[in-house]
């Protein structure tokens, strides 16, 4: 008897086809820009939260679209642009609060500025001048961590450093952690879902799934849902849409909340789509198709914030006016600050290596020193 | 003075620790109820309870992870990894994580955290049990690299390790966990050396020998073997790999114009290498011999049953000396 073997693809095709209930996707505003409700998720907000949010949103935007011009200019090395990711990371890093820690990977620009973190920080990193830099007990705002998925068990550890000082109740505290679909493949993201959960640490999982691994769609990294994951580690798990605001603002608060008074971990899978390219290396048009693109841009985050206003007649075109003023302001000033930043002393390098006095690098110091002051007799000469 | 075995020194000096900072945390694969497979925290949990003497899931790379956002948060973990060849799971933690935080927040943070590995062979254990990974730490920037050889030692520099403040790599010999020497448990740690110093075993004026870890107790030896000989050995326990006490190696090799590196790991790229290079740099007037290495070979680790012929022993120490000396 002859029998036929399904070749991968084949067998891979049948496996999609298997039946799968409807995720269901958490939204308090529609992309037409209408007010939806959810019962797990009531939220008032004043007229003046709601233009808050929309100020942060195109501030963040504006901040974004002026490093990519910086780098396109040469003056950044590199940018991760967060285009079309505004609402999930506005939308969590307001859900924050003071005392809250917040770990990021290097596209949180949104949650920084939510943070209070200077954005000419962030241009130290990519134009090259330090590797982060800032002090992440100033803003509780960690460093961006570049290798993927590793900064969700320093969040996790983090969250048990929260329980072990008694800061688990009413009044307490609680980590979050943002990372993205890729990273949901990395074992250091598996691991960290394994100890907050053994720990019920206070730890909020904000994963931005915006469909893409640079290169790589999400069929790459999962069959099933990546919020559905939780449900396997014994927390919960939900997903939002990322590119609403309201709800990533909803989600998260109630997430961090729940972290805060002990009740452990939550995996949020904010749904959304990376606009742009992977970083200004990348050239997605080489593995994407422009129609989903165009698709996405029906969905984009801000548009829809901007309609409610108008609609619900919370604010007036004298309040975007002035809204797209500030934006421009803060471009100017983003560029200003990047421009006058100085190159870091080469003798820096040294620096920070240890605590105490290393006799090595002292001494490597010194041979560097003296090799340019070599050039400076020189010229003297 | 108490005799400990270097396992029993290892345990009392974490006690010490444990009992002077609230912040010190023991975390690792069975360190709990069980007291580590070697017994190094042997009722440690018991007198200091599950949260700070922590039984973690068995993932290498989670127990560095979370021990880095604990030192986040003001703790200053201890962290086992059960076996040498268990630490790799690990790796991108150490070195791209733990090994460089203060210098990418420019000081802003630093990472108190001390990683116990016990380390070599000698055992007869199955593969992945006997190997010696320090160099692969002591190329890593950001990092300290120690290895205990005594009990002496191992009192001490765990407790030295536990109070620095940066991320220190602790090698443990584990086929010398059950020796025995005097430690000093009521003396604190004042008359200790330094945890970046090497510490000189034998004065001796012939040849220096450069050891560390299971090979201070081979080297020892091999100092008592020549001295029926009539060669005088200075034998130094290097202690610190990194950064190495480069001033106490340079002293001795100016007096005896001789010098053997033994170390178990294998000699290419080895710690042996970067001695001999830093010695023949600094020395050079004063050798009246090339610096020679014995170690393990360029293979992986072999079998159990050939171990004895991948170690260094006695005798290929001796030959070692012996051409040195007639070189």
């Amino acid at each position: 008897m002859a029998v036929k073997v399904a070749g991968r693809a084949a067998s891979r095709s049948r496996n999609h086809d298997r039946p799968d209930p409807k995720p269901e996707l958490i939204q308090l505003l529609t992309p037409e820009g209408e007010r939806a409700e959810h019962p797990d998720y009531p939220l008032e907000l004043t007229a003046d939260a709601i233009k808050a949010l929309y100020r942060d949103l195109v501030l963040v935007r504006r901040i974004d679209f002026e490093a990519i011009a910086l780098q396109r200019q040469g003056e950044l090395g590199i940018w991760a642009s967060l285009l079309g990711q505004e609402a999930a990371q506005v939308g969590s890093g307001r859900a924050l609060g003071p005392r809250d820690m917040a770990f990021p990977t290097y596209r949180e620009h949104g949650v920084a500025w939510c943070r209070g973190l200077d954005p000419a920080k962030l241009l130290e990193l990519f134009r090259g001048v330090s590797h982060g830099g800032w002090d992440p007990k100033t803003h509780n705002f960690h460093l961006y961590t570049i290798v993927i998925g590793a900064q969700t068990l320093h969040a996790t550890g983090y969250a048990m450093g929260i329980q072990r000082d008694g800061a688990v109740g009413e009044d307490g505290e609680a980590a979050i952690v943002y990372f993205g679909d890729g990273a949901t493949s990395q074992g250091d993201v598996n691991e960290a879902f394994i100890w907050a959960s053994v720990n019920n640490a206070p730890v909020v999982f904000f994963c931005q799934n915006n469909q893409w691994a640079i290169s790589e769609p999400l069929d790459r990294q999962t069959r099933i849902p990546l919020y559905r994951r939780a449900a396997g580690f014994g927390f919960p798990g939900l997903r939002v849409d990322g590119n609403d605001v309201l709800a990533c603002l909803a989600v998260t608060a109630k997430a961090m909340q729940a972290a805060r008074e002990g009740q452990g971990p939550t995996l949020i899978e904010a749904y959304t789509y990376r606009m742009g390219a992977h970083t200004t290396t990348d050239d997605p048009t080489r593995y994407r198709l422009s129609a989903e693109l165009e698709s996405w841009k029906l969905k984009d985050p801000i548009e829809r914030v901007k309609q409610y206003l108008i609609r619900s007649g919370m604010a007036n075109e004298d309040f975007f006016t002035e809204v797209a003023a500030e934006a421009d302001e803060i471009g100017t000033r983003l560029r200003t600050a990047c421009l006058e930043m100085p190159d870091p002393d080469p003798l820096s390098m040294f620096d920070n290596i240890y605590v105490d006095r290393n006799a090595l690098i002292a001494q490597e110091r010194e041979q560097l020193a003296s090799y340019l002051s070599s050039f400076a007799e020189e010229g003297a000469r | 003075m108490t005799s400990l075995t270097l396992s029993r020194a290892l345990n009392e000096g974490l006690r010490k620790a444990l009992e002077n900072d609230p912040k010190v945390l023991i975390m690792g694969e069975d360190v709990g109820k069980l007291g580590g497979v070697f017994r190094v925290t042997d009722g440690l949990q018991k007198d200091f309870g599950e949260d700070r003497v922590i039984d973690t899931p068995l993932a290498e790379s989670g127990i560095i992870g979370t021990a880095i956002g604990l030192a986040l948060r003001g703790y200053r973990p201890v962290c086992e990894i059960q076996f040498d060849g268990f630490v790799f799971p690990a790796f991108d933690q150490i070195v791209s994580q733990l090994a460089k935080m203060a210098f990418r927040s420019l000081g802003n943070l630093h990472l108190p955290i001390t990683v116990r590995i016990p380390f070599g062979g000698g055992i007869g254990a199955v593969e992945h049990h006997s190997e010696s990974p320090e160099v692969l730490f002591v190329h890593t920037a950001g990092l300290r690299v120690v290895a205990c050889g005594d009990p002496t030692d191992a009192y001490a520099m765990i407790q030295q390790s536990v109070s620095c403040d940066d991320p220190v790599i602790f090698f443990e010999p584990k086929r010398r966990y059950w020796d025995k020497s005097e430690v000093d448990l009521a003396g604190g740690l004042a008359a200790a050396p330094p945890l970046y110093a090497a510490r000189t075993l034998t004065s001796g004026d012939d040849l220096t020998l450069l050891c560390y870890g299971p090979m201070v107790r081979t080297c020892a030896e091999v100092a008592t073997a020549a001295r029926e000989e009539g060669q005088s050995l200075e034998v130094i326990n290097l202690r610190s790999l990194a950064p190495l006490d480069l001033e106490t190696i340079f002293a001795s090799v100016r007096k005896t114009g001789h010098c053997v590196v033994v170390h178990e790991a294998p000699v290419t790229a080895g710690l042996g290498a970067e001695i001999a290079a830093r010695v023949s740099q600094e020395c050079f007037y004063s050798l009246e011999a090339p610096v020679l290495r014995v170690g393990g070979y360029s293979t992986p680790y072999p079998p159990s049953r050939i171990e004895e012929h991948f170690l260094p022993d006695l005798d290929r120490v001796l030959d070692a000396v012996d051409r040195s000396l007639q070189y």
